[in-house]
């Protein structure tokens, strides 16, 4: 009975909302409707079950002082300075402005999120310089494509590739060039019918999985092995 | 010197050329030229050919992370719709960008009231917040915007509010103007709510996700496309702005600039390298 409630619940509910997507009748619309509005509940307490979980996960590798435990310490002060401002200190008004908890957000997490993101220019230029390297046509093409885009993209590219090639004797194609053009075209085409054949595979992968789950036959979300 | 000898280089002499490069156009703009591109001209216009006055939907899915590409592509986007005195409604689905997406809303809102122009929040626009639910938050929205936010984000009662009075699902929008840094964004939003409810829409996005969208652009399923902080600043050159974006991009182009030549050069010392090792 552990395994056979959430094959035939999963089944149910899987079978509810496909009919509820493309019957518009109420008697399968109504269904699929309050499944959607349960469906939002769930993820609420999923957030308040991960951050349970990520308490306990950190307190204890601090204790067991743990590799990098210094650092767990700054999550866990960050995470209960927040929850206590946001649930005791400013508690319904934790969103207005001159709050504690707007504070925190504006002078500590904005700061710190968009920091993060920033690094990533440095490591980027040092990941090219020593990681992207071409040893067969394939990756050639590949870099050629990425330059293309990479300067293409930006405004610098045309005023670079202009000053290069519009010189008196080079032939009127070369000059008329616009590297801009050139990376329009790599987007529109080749990238586009790369992209919309992976999309199309992976529809395919979901719909697939999505029926083998609904029938029963995948299993493994259930956990503890076939 | 020899090139192989760059094989040991220390990687934080590509670090500071990285941080010269972006700073010193910052501070001493080199004022490079911006031509927008077409997926930014037809993102321009599908706002542009909207009635004046009709109700947008606008969804800013970001976090701090995204701000200097996206901020700048949702206040030219609100000044726009502004212009033309669309009521905007504006959700979140980023957990952490609810706080950022208001006071960027409230920041356009009082450039145009510094200007004369009365714009008052609950009227003219109102900012829904954060919901938890990524795709179930969509679909439910479909049954009814105000049942799915009772409150909005200063916990006012959605069914008193005047930009909300007629509304009742996505029947009751011109358009959705999705800003998306990932998931859940555009590629939810092309999925479960413009194919299933036919709400027009146009999308902003990070230039890592960009490509992602350009199906979606080519089969007509996305107005417009806006790629980054490129696509925001030509998005301001378009509508005659000279915004962060616009001022940004020399910084990007240079940045580009130095990847693409680390590229060649990283490649050029291993050649050297294996030629002096004679392998």
């Amino acid at each position: 009975m552990k395994r056979e409630i959430p094959l035939v619940l999963t089944a149910l509910i899987g079978a509810i909302m496909i009919v509820g997507f493309f019957v518009p009748h109420e008697w399968a619309s109504v269904p699929a409707d309050y499944l959607q509005q349960c469906a939002v509940i769930v993820v609420a307490f999923g957030y308040a079950l991960g951050g349970a979980n990520v308490f306990r996960v950190n307190l204890d590798a601090v204790f067991r002082k743990q590799r990098d435990w210094p650092y767990k310490i700054v999550l866990l002060v960050g995470m209960v300075v927040m929850l206590v401002f946001g649930l005791f200190v400013d508690r319904s008004r934790f969103q207005d402005p001159g709050t504690v908890s707007v504070w925190l957000y504006d002078h500590l997490y904005v700061p710190m999120n968009a920091t993060m993101f920033a690094l990533l220019a440095f490591y980027i230029a040092s990941a090219a310089f020593r990681a992207f390297r071409i040893r067969s046509l394939e990756a050639g093409l590949l870099a050629a494509a990425a330059l293309v885009v990479m300067v293409g993209r930006v405004p610098v590219g045309d005023v670079v590739v202009r000053a290069i090639v519009d010189h008196d004797g080079v032939p009127h194609a070369i000059r008329a060039l616009r590297i801009g053009a050139l990376q329009e075209w790599i987007m529109d085409v080749p990238q586009n019918a790369a992209k919309r054949a992976v999309l199309m595979g992976a529809a395919m992968g979901v719909m697939a999985t999505g029926l083998r789950v609904i029938l029963g036959i995948e299993r493994a979300y259930l956990g503890g092995g076939d | 010197m020899r090139l192989a000898a760059l094989e040991t280089l220390d990687r934080r002499w590509l670090f500071l050329v990285v941080g010269i490069l972006v700073f010193v156009p910052l501070l001493w703009p080199i004022g490079l030229p911006i031509v927008p591109s077409r997926p930014s001209e037809q993102f321009a216009s599908a706002i542009e050919s909207l009635p004046d006055g009709a109700r947008v939907l606008m969804s800013c899915d970001y976090d701090p992370a995204s701000r200097p590409e996206l901020v700048p592509m949702t206040k030219t986007a609100l000044r726009q719709l502004w212009r033309k005195h669309c009521p905007v409604v504006v959700t979140v689905l980023w957990p952490g960008g609810a706080g950022l997406v208001d006071q960027t809303i409230e920041e356009v809102a009082n450039e145009f009231r510094a200007r004369g122009v009365k714009l008052v929040d609950g009227t003219d626009y109102v900012n829904l917040g954060y919901k938890a639910g990524n795709e179930a938050v969509m679909v439910l929205m479909g049954q009814g915007i105000k049942s799915t936010f009772p409150e909005d984000q200063r916990r006012r009662d959605t069914s008193t509010l005047p930009v909300l009075h007629d509304v009742t699902n996505y029947s009751s929008f011109a358009l959705l103007v999705n800003i998306s840094a990932g998931y859940p964004g555009t590629k939810e939003w092309v999925q479960q709510v413009n194919s299933r409810f036919h709400l027009p829409m146009v999308s902003g996005c990070t230039a890592v996700s960009a490509p992602e969208y350009f199906p979606y652009l080519q089969s007509g399923q996305l107005r417009g496309l806006l790629g980054g902080m490129a696509g925001a600043a030509e998005y301001e050159k378009l509508e005659g702005e000279n915004g962060p974006a616009t001022r940004g991009m020399d910084a990007q182009s240079l940045a580009h600039l130095f990847i693409a030549a680390c590229i060649l050069l990283g490649n050029a010392v291993v050649r050297s390298a294996r030629r002096g090792s004679g392998s």
